[in-house]
């Protein structure tokens, strides 16, 4: 059967959306879409083909944007995506994730909505922002931003999340009640003896495992970790990598051992890759042992990092790895990561990728 | 003096490409009765939903970088507006790349 390839970009200007045939050799630019606003993430729904844009404008303030024919034409809505009267307003959408006929969207500040109706209507799910630790959560340097999503791909009353810097928090009943998951997490920026909290750690990107929905992977500012219990404990899998600090983590789409990484130089150094030098490092044994795989990817001078949603994978055989920088290079290897091609340049800051695979 | 109950006299209100662009079948232009800002933003809200969540927060206030001109000056919502007024809503600077 023929498959249509769609990588889904967000930017600091706009949404894009490259398309190609299975083979993943050609892609056509299709974009910018969202009359240019400020897009932080764009995903799709895999069972109806629903493209969703969460974003925010300076003048406008905060939406997502829908699009129902692959990008050709958008809408948006906002209805409901606001706290009480007096809250500091929203200023942006982060994170949307389409998930057992709801669709979840993060916001700054930091908060949670759930849509029943595609993106139209939108409700608070006011249970987290009620949990006792939501006075201590802090900016980071992005925001106070709630940026993963990670629902139960089973059960829908459970769901984790992320926030940035507050921790990750998981519900076993849609949202009413939420409590922390951070155990082993460290926070380097507490005093020593204190690096070990029950939450407030900046938490950069969290992933499930396929077919392992206790499975999950953690990027933090501070280490990389893999916990096997739902995040009730997290173990540290960042030996053999040249940075425990990072952005994003993307899971192969069939293997639970598998996990993509770009290890940057460091918090204050610039967040660049190290050296100057470009690379994807993988994993195949659920972070015991790690391979930098540079084939394609600059090897000199290269001053560029790659934002928390912008790493992953499609469903193909053998899976693509598609990543962006926020120099606005878009690479794609068809390979599992083992080779890699520019496949855009040029764009805005990418802020996140995404994969849609349709059957034609 | 106006009736009890009859519709505010009408007020002249242009909105900004940006604004219209997200709101497909919007008049950059329009007439509409008002007797202060507030029922302007209600009046485009009628007309088009949605709009009021650009041009307002939840706090609820204009957002920070719309503005809201009468007759050359800028105001908040809470403005009374005079028969035939011309209301200029825009769209504030914003600096950087």
């Amino acid at each position: 059967m023929a498959q249509t390839v769609h990588v889904l970009v967000g930017t600091k200007k706009g949404a894009f959306v490259f398309k190609s045939d299975a083979a993943r050799s050609s892609w056509a630019l299709h974009g910018p879409f969202c009359e240019a606003w400020p897009i932080n993430h764009v995903a799709a729904d895999p069972g109806t083909g629903i493209i969703y844009a969460g974003g925010g404008n300076e003048w406008y303030g905060p939406a997502v944007w829908k699009s129902g024919d692959f990008g050709a034409t958008w809408s948006h809505s906002s209805e409901g995506l606001a706290y009480e009267a007096g809250a500091d307003p929203i200023k942006s959408v982060w994170s949307v994730a389409a998930a057992n006929g709801c669709l979840y969207a993060g916001v700054e500040p930091a908060g949670l909505f759930r849509s029943e109706d595609g993106g139209q209507r939108w409700s608070h799910i006011a249970g987290l922002r009620d949990h006792p630790s939501r006075p201590h959560w802090q900016p980071g340097g992005g925001g106070l931003i709630l940026h993963s999503l990670v629902p139960h791909p089973d059960n829908d009353q459970r769901l984790w999340i992320g926030i940035s810097t507050g921790g990750v928090f998981h519900t076993a009943d849609g949202g009413k009640t939420w409590e922390p998951r951070n155990q082993g997490t460290r926070a380097d920026f507490l005093p020593e003896g204190e690096n070990y909290p029950e939450y407030g750690q900046c938490v950069h990107c969290v992933v499930s495992a396929p077919g392992l929905p206790d499975r999950l992977y953690q990027q933090n500012h501070c280490g990389m970790y893999r916990s096997d219990d739902g995040g009730m404990n997290w173990q540290s899998i960042e030996a053999g990598l040249p940075s425990a600090f990072g952005f994003p983590a993307t899971v192969h789409p069939r293997d639970p051992d598998t996990l993509y990484l770009v290890p940057l130089n460091g918090d204050i150094l610039g967040r660049y890759v190290p050296d100057g030098k470009a690379a994807v490092w993988r994993t195949r044994d659920g972070g015991k042992t790690w391979t930098d795989l540079r084939a394609g990817l600059p090897q000199e001078s290269a001053f560029f990092g790659v934002l928390r949603q912008a790493m992953a994978t499609d469903r193909l055989e053998p899976a693509g790895v598609y990543f962006g920088t926020g120099t606005g290079t878009l690479y794609a290897s068809t390979d599992e990561g083992d080779h890699w091609t520019a496949i855009a340049e040029h764009l805005p800051t990418i802020t996140s990728v995404e994969t849609l695979v349709m059957d034609d | 003096m106006p009736e009890t109950g009859a519709e505010p006299p009408a007020v002249t209100v242009t909105l900004p490409e940006t604004l219209t662009a997200l709101f497909p079948g919007s008049l950059p232009r329009i007439d509409m009765p008002a007797a202060n800002v507030v029922e302007v933003i209600e009046n485009l809200e009628a007309r088009w939903p949605g709009m009021r969540d650009r041009l307002c927060d939840s706090t609820p206030k204009l957002r920070r970088r719309i503005n809201v001109f009468v007759e050359g000056r800028r105001v908040p919502l809470d403005t009374d507006l005079a028969p035939g007024a011309s209301v200029h809503i825009m769209t504030g600077i914003c600096e950087g790349g």
